[in-house]
């Protein structure tokens, strides 16, 4: 390995303060850039930043430890319940709803990782989907009167709003989520959203860099190795479990700041399965990756799939007949309510030629620069499929 | 003005400017001391200003209810087709009174955008968000689900845009949920209960026992409480009822359980793909073919679509069940909707189709009649609007909780269809008299005109 490469994969704090600046301000700046790809409304610009935040909570476990949880979205979920109850009993201010979701989705992820991470490998993952799936179903039965089964926990007129209540008079029609008077929807909501995903991101950089965060990578290359020169392992992935957890139930109580709504439907094994799709679409282990991946994947679900043939034939108008018609028959199973296949081409697609997801990419494009600026090859560098932690 | 500033010549001094630019802030200003009422009456997505006029059509396409969801784009397609002043008008020549003139509405024509619910409330919302924020939509309309529709409906009332339900049949729609900002055509469950009442007495008699099996969210909840209540009150006792998860597709385990008990009459409040896999299931299992204290086994499905009837095939015949509409009506504006429908998509519409397509006409019509797009004038003339010649003669929306009160029709699926979309047979059209209630019976608040 040449001195350069060595350079670009060790970090320094003064790197990681650039790039979490850098990170920041294109987070702030979103509503600008994602102009031109016609997504930029505050809803889709809120879903990037808080499935950000879940894919950057999934990864400290999953990137760090290695260890493939099949149930976050329970995490979601119960975060979500908790933010709407809050709203629904104390007060429409979005701080004590992210700090209760905060609180349950961690107090669920302590028990289930207390029993889960007993296994690993295969068998983590089965539990753990195990777990959500039964979280799932128990919204939808027997705790309907907690969570109003498939209809979803709303807001209603009749809600206590304790804390609320003490301060001023109920006004008619329902209220919506506010920052001590300031109301958080739209724009509003998403530079909520934002910054929260800012501070997450900033922690997850933390523990990346810290000397926890060096023996979850350990746990992952070795756990044996670790247990044998005698290093309890299981407190460490505990804490990793659980702090993911947290990062989900704020992702979902977020979720309910900016839309006062909670559905059994957010804790699926689809929408578990979605979160690791982010991860690995993204870049497993990186820190920027996890938030690709969730963009990319939101804005298939949300703009991919609204595009119908008016629009198409509105595309391509420029083209003479014949060829229009089939150049629009041609795309039209792939966006529409075809969306899913084109994310699934896409994901085969990274996972055959970009096994470290859109970061290796990325590190692969900064390289070749690297290399014409530099004009020497190094071959070493060409096999390096190790994804940059950067 | 930053622009003549960068200009100045050197001789014009600061003073100058300062002067012009006041003078021009307080010209540029005027309008809106004088036009108080056009500032009054701003409001999320004005189309004023544009020569057309978007609507959100936000459908399953989709999820269990995919076959409905793609019926109501096919009907508001031809809505807005119809809207425009395109193919031959459909009910726009039925409709009384009618104020549309098939040049688009208050002469704007009329656009359109289309999602995807998913048949879940996030997806729904999501898209009905994107339609709203992105698009621009002044109105939008669908959903297949009555989960859904309470969800967006929410939605509408937070937002300040009118949310036209599409297939909803939950009492809560326009019960305990309902919304200024939310109108529904399509009969409820109440009134399903109701117009299958006496029906069910003459057929099956006063002394019979009722097994549920119920779809587990708002709309199933209350179709079982109506049912309930009505098969009580005519004598019947119920043996068990038990919630099936929405999108189950194998009912065999709840099926067997039918079997052993002592009821004679099973209740499937189950919708779309659910209620074709549950009764063909049913069917198969010999349910029809068994005798149960002495008498003939039954199946019952409350609420009906002929989407299903098509979906379940033989299963269907000779069950009794009530639906909103259906394409063999006889009256002159189910004519020319089943006409320009058929002509268009070469297949008769469902009540999916049938209720989206009014709902979109009405809407259009309120708009005209209003002269504004400003939702809450547009609310009040929907309010209290009584209409005719949309199929199921004289409706009226009932300005107390949004719900459109008309006749519910009682059909029986054919015994020998003559054609493969002949498949429901009307028993009784029951007059809106018997499906009348008093709106406080389910509670609930509209909420404010102005949000």
């Amino acid at each position: 390995m040449n001195m350069s490469a060595r350079a670009k994969i060790q970090t320094t704090p003064a790197k990681d303060w650039i790039l979490f600046i850098a990170f920041s301000i294109v987070i702030l700046t979103m509503p600008l850039w994602t102009m031109p790809i016609g997504a930029s409304y505050p809803a889709l610009l809120q879903k990037f930043a808080i499935y950000g935040i879940f894919a950057i909570g999934f990864n400290i476990l999953f990137g760090l430890t290695g260890y493939l949880s099949f149930g976050h979205a329970a995490f979601l979920g119960v975060g979500s319940y908790a933010a709407v109850w809050s709203f629904k009993l104390f007060t429409m201010n979005a701080i004590p709803a992210v700090i209760f979701g905060v609180i349950f989705s961690g107090l669920l992820a302590y028990l289930v990782g207390f029993i889960c991470l007993r296994r690993t490998g295969i068998y983590f993952s089965i539990l753990t989907l195990a777990f959500a799936q039964m979280c799932y179903r128990l919204a939808y039965s027997v705790l309907t009167p907690i969570t109003n089964g498939e209809t979803g926990l709303q807001l209603s007129g009749g809600d206590p709003r304790i804390i609320d209540r003490m301060f001023f008079e109920a006004s008619p029609g329902l209220p919506s989520p506010r920052l001590f008077g300031y109301e958080l929807g739209g724009y509003a909501g998403f530079y909520f959203c934002a910054v929260m995903m800012i501070i997450t991101f900033f922690i997850a950089m933390r523990i990346t860099r810290s000397p926890f965060g060096m023996k979850l990578k350990a746990i992952r290359s070795n756990q044996n190795r670790m247990n044998y020169i005698g290093f309890h392992t299981r407190p460490y992935t505990q804490m990793a479990f659980v702090i993911s957890g947290m990062f989900a139930g704020l992702a979902g109580a977020l979720l309910a700041v900016t839309d006062p709504l909670a559905g059994a439907e957010r804790m699926t094994w689809t929408a578990s399965g979605e979160v690791v799709l982010m991860t690995i679409l993204g870049g497993v282990g990186t820190l920027i990756g996890p938030v690709l991946g969730a963009g990319a994947i939101k804005y298939f679900e949300n703009i991919f799939s609204a595009f119908n043939e008016n629009l198409l034939h509105n595309t391509f108008a420029i083209l003479p007949d014949g060829l229009e018609n089939i150049v629009v028959s041609a795309i039209s199973p792939f966006v529409g309510n075809g969306w899913h296949l084109t994310l699934g081409l896409i994901f085969m697609a990274v996972v055959i030629f970009l096994p470290g997801g859109f970061m290796e990419g990325i590190t692969r494009i900064q390289r070749y620069i690297d290399r014409k600026r530099n004009g020497s090859v190094d071959s070493k560098t060409e096999n390096e499929k190790e994804p940059n932690h950067g | 003005m930053s622009r003549s500033k960068n200009n100045t010549p050197q001789g014009v001094s600061r003073r100058t400017i300062l002067k012009t630019g006041a003078t021009a802030a307080v010209v540029a200003s005027s309008p809106m001391f004088f036009m108080r009422n056009a500032w009054a009456q701003e409001f999320r997505n004005d189309p004023s200003k544009q020569s057309t006029v978007t609507f959100g059509f936000n459908v399953p396409q989709t999820g269990p209810y995919a076959d409905e969801g793609a019926d109501e784009l096919r009907a508001y397609k031809l809505a807005v087709k119809h809207l425009n002043g395109e193919g031959d008008g459909g009910m726009i020549n039925t409709m009384q009174p009618s104020s549309l003139k098939g040049n688009g509405i208050l002469g704007k024509k009329v656009q359109f955008v289309t999602g995807d619910t998913q048949t879940k409330s996030d997806a729904a919302r999501a898209s009905a968000q994107r339609m709203i924020q992105r698009d621009g939509v002044t109105m939008f309309t669908g959903g297949s689900s009555s989960g859904v529709a309470i969800a967006c409906q929410s939605l509408a009332q937070e937002l300040g845009v009118i949310y036209m339900c599409g297939l909803t049949h939950s009492n809560d729609t326009t019960g305990k949920d309902k919304r200024r900002y939310g109108f529904r055509h399509f009969f409820n469950a109440y009134m399903s209960g109701r117009a299958l009442g006496p029906v069910l007495k003459e057929e099956y008699g006063t002394d019979r026992r009722a097994y549920h099996l119920t779809a587990d969210y708002t709309w199933g909840w209350t179709q079982e409480e109506s049912m309930k209540n009505t098969t009580e009150e005519l004598g019947w006792t119920t043996a068990r009822t038990v919630r099936t998860p929405v999108g189950a597709g194998d009912y065999s385990q709840y099926l067997t359980q039918v079997l052993s008990s002592d009821a004679d009459v099973l209740i499937l409040n189950h919708y779309g793909n659910d209620m074709v896999n549950s009764l063909t299931q049913a069917v198969n299992f010999g349910m029809r073919d068994r005798s149960v204290n002495g008498k003939n086994f039954e199946i019952v499905v409350p609420l009906f679509s002929r989407l299903m009837a098509q979906g379940a095939g033989n299963a269907i015949k000779g069950i009794l069940g009530s639906t909103n509409w259906n394409w063999s009506l006889q009256d002159a504006g189910s004519l020319a909707f089943v006409k320009s429908f058929g002509a268009e998509y070469g297949a008769p519409p469902s009540q999916a189709a049938h209720t989206c397509y009014v709902q979109t006409l009405l809407y259009a019509n309120a708009c005209e009649m209003a002269g504004t797009f400003y939702p809450p004038e547009v609310i009040k003339t929907l309010e209290g609007f009584k209409f005719d010649g949309m199929g199921n003669g004289p409706t009226e929306y009932r300005a107390d909780d949004h719900q459109c009160f008309k006749d519910v029709l009682v059909v029986r699926g054919a015994e020998d269809p003559t054609n493969q979309f002949d498949l429901l047979d009307v028993v009784k059209e029951v007059p809106r008299s018997q499906v009348e209630y008093d709106p406080s019976i389910f509670g609930g608040e509209l909420g404010p005109y102005k949000v």
